[in-house]
């Protein structure tokens, strides 16, 4: 390779993490530390009512009682839950009726961050609720989407708004005991969204929300509760960006999704968190609980994920198939790279009779990472008729890193048909060099194999996020061959 | 002259393998390298292509008046060096159409002239594979992923006839085709020769140089080419065999 190339690759290599960078707002935060005190402040800054209170200090008091798992393939120092703020807001008006009421300094923020609270949103027919650290700013479009019955607001906003709904479905399917972190997002939780779909509804456009993590020390724990009603269906984008920081960064949010009869849910994610530096330095900790219930018949609930940043990702988006006829769906990308740890699948729970489930998970690993699928297929006594089809493949850049599979098979039922693969690769310099013969750079190279191994799971995304996510996928791996 | 090696050494983990080649090759000429097991015929034609794991230790090559090992593998593909592969790889998830259209528009790009759409890239790839016999079909699979023997080599002149290089190196072609699949492989190969482009083949067998006629043979053994001449050189070679070579170069090589 000449002198020239190896500059290039070295280049791109240390090319700085684009989104590094911290707004300067003035922002109203708590004091670090967890307690009761804390989590009624926390409540009544939010203004809720005395019953969210209670929930929130419930699920405190259980916590209280829960020890850290330590069970997933990753390695961590231990997190100090008392250095940790639970709030941080932006000062500005709590209440916008218009873009031109959102602070100016938010709205550059946004532009940095590729996103655009104006017009061209709406031609593209995106409607745009921003979270700005802890709080909901602005929620684009409500209007038109008032008109059809369809509720999208911040989750602080349907506490207050729609308690009904929230109290009805709320820890429904994540219920406030289900794990260390899940408890904790219970008691803490910030914000997120709140989706609600009438009966015989379909959304006309995507649902998009992108999330930023600001403030040194503060958490995010954001909460996403998403209901299609009989009939719904309904389309959600989850995007999100984080600045460069020394400390690590928490992040645990719990997503519940919920279909009655003959209704859809299709949630997607990129995620780039910042992953830490090269030697393993900062980043953040994705610990997710995301949980979809199909409770109606011929429901159907799918998750997609292209997961590249976060230091340590630990989550597993899963499907109850209650609902006879009912179906389950996961497709994902996971990318680590330098010292990344990844342990990531999915949990196929299949009840009804004749569910179906299929996951397709791609994890790819670069740099001196570890990459993990963990999953599990259970179909119960009662769940005649089941069908599950399983891939999982690793793809391996070096020889410095890591890929594992933990897959879990738990048939109780004996008219169960249950498929699983698994294949582990790599990117021989053959390919490269073959790849170089016809006229292709190393870095387009790496891009064409990876996005082909990638194809089945991006083809799944909405359009605009596919195209995001292939892009993301490039500026991860780079330097990572060659 | 389009290809000029001179006094070229190069070596592989320490061993020299290369020991002072030196070979010129003209526009509209095909030059067959033929020599036994180990003489270093795929070595040449890696070097040339430009494969990382061997270390040119002297000497120079220069093609069309550049100095070619300075230029990265992918640009010497750019400048018109065309390698087919003996043992061509598989590249799952990567279409043979989607290969080729980034190859051609990289090539296209890096002499300046327009990229082709999807539209005219397509024609050109129907028009070719008529050339080769190969079925429209291929063109979506992944690159040789469960391909036949035969049917790589044949991907590999297909793939050469949508390129169209200037210099196209042809390492054993021939080695595990059946009597078609050759003569098909060398009608794709001898279709494609003009007065501007020319062709190295290297081969352990003469039968292939009853398809593709040579205008010049040369013979390489232990690292050096030991004997120049015309085709009927590989004649020669068949009825005596390449002991003849080796014995008639016993003291003379190193």
């Amino acid at each position: 390779m000449s002198t020239t190339e190896t500059q290039k690759i070295e280049e791109l290599a240390n090319k700085e993490y684009k989104y590094g960078f911290v707004t300067d707002i003035e922002a109203d935060t708590l004091p670090v530390g967890l307690n009761e005190d804390i989590i009624r402040q926390l409540s009544a800054k939010k203004n809720e009512p005395e019953w969210m209170t209670e929930w929130r200090l419930k699920a405190y008091r259980h916590w209280l009682s829960m020890t850290e798992p330590e069970w997933a393939n990753v390695n961590y120092p231990p997190v100090n839950y008392q250095e940790i703020s639970y709030y941080s807001a932006p000062k500005s008006k709590p209440k916008l009726n218009s873009l031109d009421e959102v602070d100016p300094e938010l709205l550059d923020t946004y532009k940095k961050l590729g996103i655009s609270l104006d017009e061209q949103k709406l031609f593209a027919g995106v409607a745009v609720d921003a979270v700005f650290d802890s709080v909901s700013v602005a929620t684009t479009f409500k209007g038109k989407l008032n008109e059809l019955g369809i509720i999208f607001c911040s989750f602080s906003e349907a506490i207050r708004e729609h308690p009904d709904l929230v109290k009805k479905y709320l820890g429904s399917v994540v219920p406030y005991t289900d794990n260390y972190f899940a408890t904790l997002n219970s008691a803490v939780f910030s914000d997120g969204s709140f989706v609600y779909v009438p009966k015989g509804v379909r959304c006309p456009m995507e649902l998009s929300t992108y999330f930023r993590i600001n403030a040194a020390n503060t958490g995010q724990f954001e909460r996403t509760l998403i209901i299609a009603d009989d009939g719904a269906y309904v389309s959600y984008l989850e995007g999100c960006t984080a600045p460069m920081r020394d400390e690590n960064q928490l992040h645990a949010a719990v997503v519940e999704l919920i279909t009655l009869d003959n209704s859809q849910i299709k949630y997607s994610t990129v995620q780039n968190w910042y992953p830490g530096d090269k030697d393993g330095k900062g980043g953040i900790y994705n610990f997710v609980t995301k949980r979809g219930a199909c409770r109606g018949i011929n429901s159907k609930i799918s998750w997609t994920q292209v997961e590249t940043g976060s230091a340590i990702t630990w989550k597993y988006p899963s499907c109850i198939l209650q609902g006879d006829n009912s179906i389950g769906e996961f497709y994902s990308v996971a990318v680590t790279n330098n010292m990344q740890q990844a342990d990531t699948g999915t949990k196929m729970i299949h009840l009804g009779k004749n569910t179906r489930s299929t996951i397709v998970s791609k994890g790819i690993s670069a740099g001196r990472s570890n990459n993990s699928y963990r999953g599990l297929v259970k179909i119960g006594k009662k769940a005649e008729g089941a069908r599950n089809f399983s891939q999982c493949d690793s793809l391996l850049l070096g020889d410095k890193c890591g890929a594992h599979t933990f897959p879990y098979l738990e048939i109780s039922n004996p008219t169960a048909q249950v498929e699983h693969e698994a294949t582990t690769s790599k990117i021989g310099e053959d390919q490269i060099f073959y790849l170089n013969q016809r006229g292709i750079s190393t870095e387009d190279a790496v891009s064409l194999i990876v996005n082909g191994y990638c194809k089945e799971v991006f083809k799944e995304l909405p359009m605009e996020f596919a195209v995001e996510a292939q892009k993301l996928l490039s500026i991860s791996l780079e330097g990572s061959v060659g | 002259m389009l290809l000029e090696i001179k006094n070229l050494h190069a070596s592989i983990n320490g061993t020299e393998i290369l020991k002072g080649i030196n070979l010129s090759v003209n526009s509209g000429e095909v030059h067959a390298i033929m020599g036994p097991n180990g003489s270093g015929k795929s070595t040449l034609a890696s070097v040339l292509a430009g494969r990382e794991d061997y270390e040119v230790t002297s000497g120079e090559v220069l093609y069309n008046g550049k100095n070619l090992l300075e230029l990265s593998p992918e640009d010497r593909a750019r400048e018109g060096v065309f390698l087919a592969f003996q043992y061509p790889v598989e590249i799952p998830g990567v279409s043979n159409t989607n290969l080729l259209k980034t190859a051609v528009n990289e090539i296209r790009k890096y002499k300046g002239e327009e990229e082709l759409d999807s539209m005219d890239f397509l024609l050109l790839l129907k028009e070719k594979s008529k050339l080769v016999e190969l079925d429209q079909k291929f063109l979506s699979r992944a690159v040789n992923e469960g391909f036949s023997g035969g049917e790589k080599k044949r991907n590999e002149i297909f793939q050469m006839a949508v390129l169209n290089p200037m210099l196209a190196i042809l390492d054993e072609t021939d080695s595990g085709l059946d009597i078609d699949a050759l003569r098909i492989v060398a009608n794709g190969v001898n279709k494609l020769k003009t007065k501007d482009n020319a062709t190295i083949v290297v081969t352990h067998y003469q039968r292939l140089l009853d398809y593709i006629i040579p205008d010049f043979v040369h013979v390489l053994y232990k690292g050096k080419i030991v004997k120049s001449g015309t085709k009927e050189l590989a004649f020669e070679l068949e009825e005596k065999g390449y002991d003849w070579v080796k014995s008639d170069n016993a003291e003379s090589v190193v």
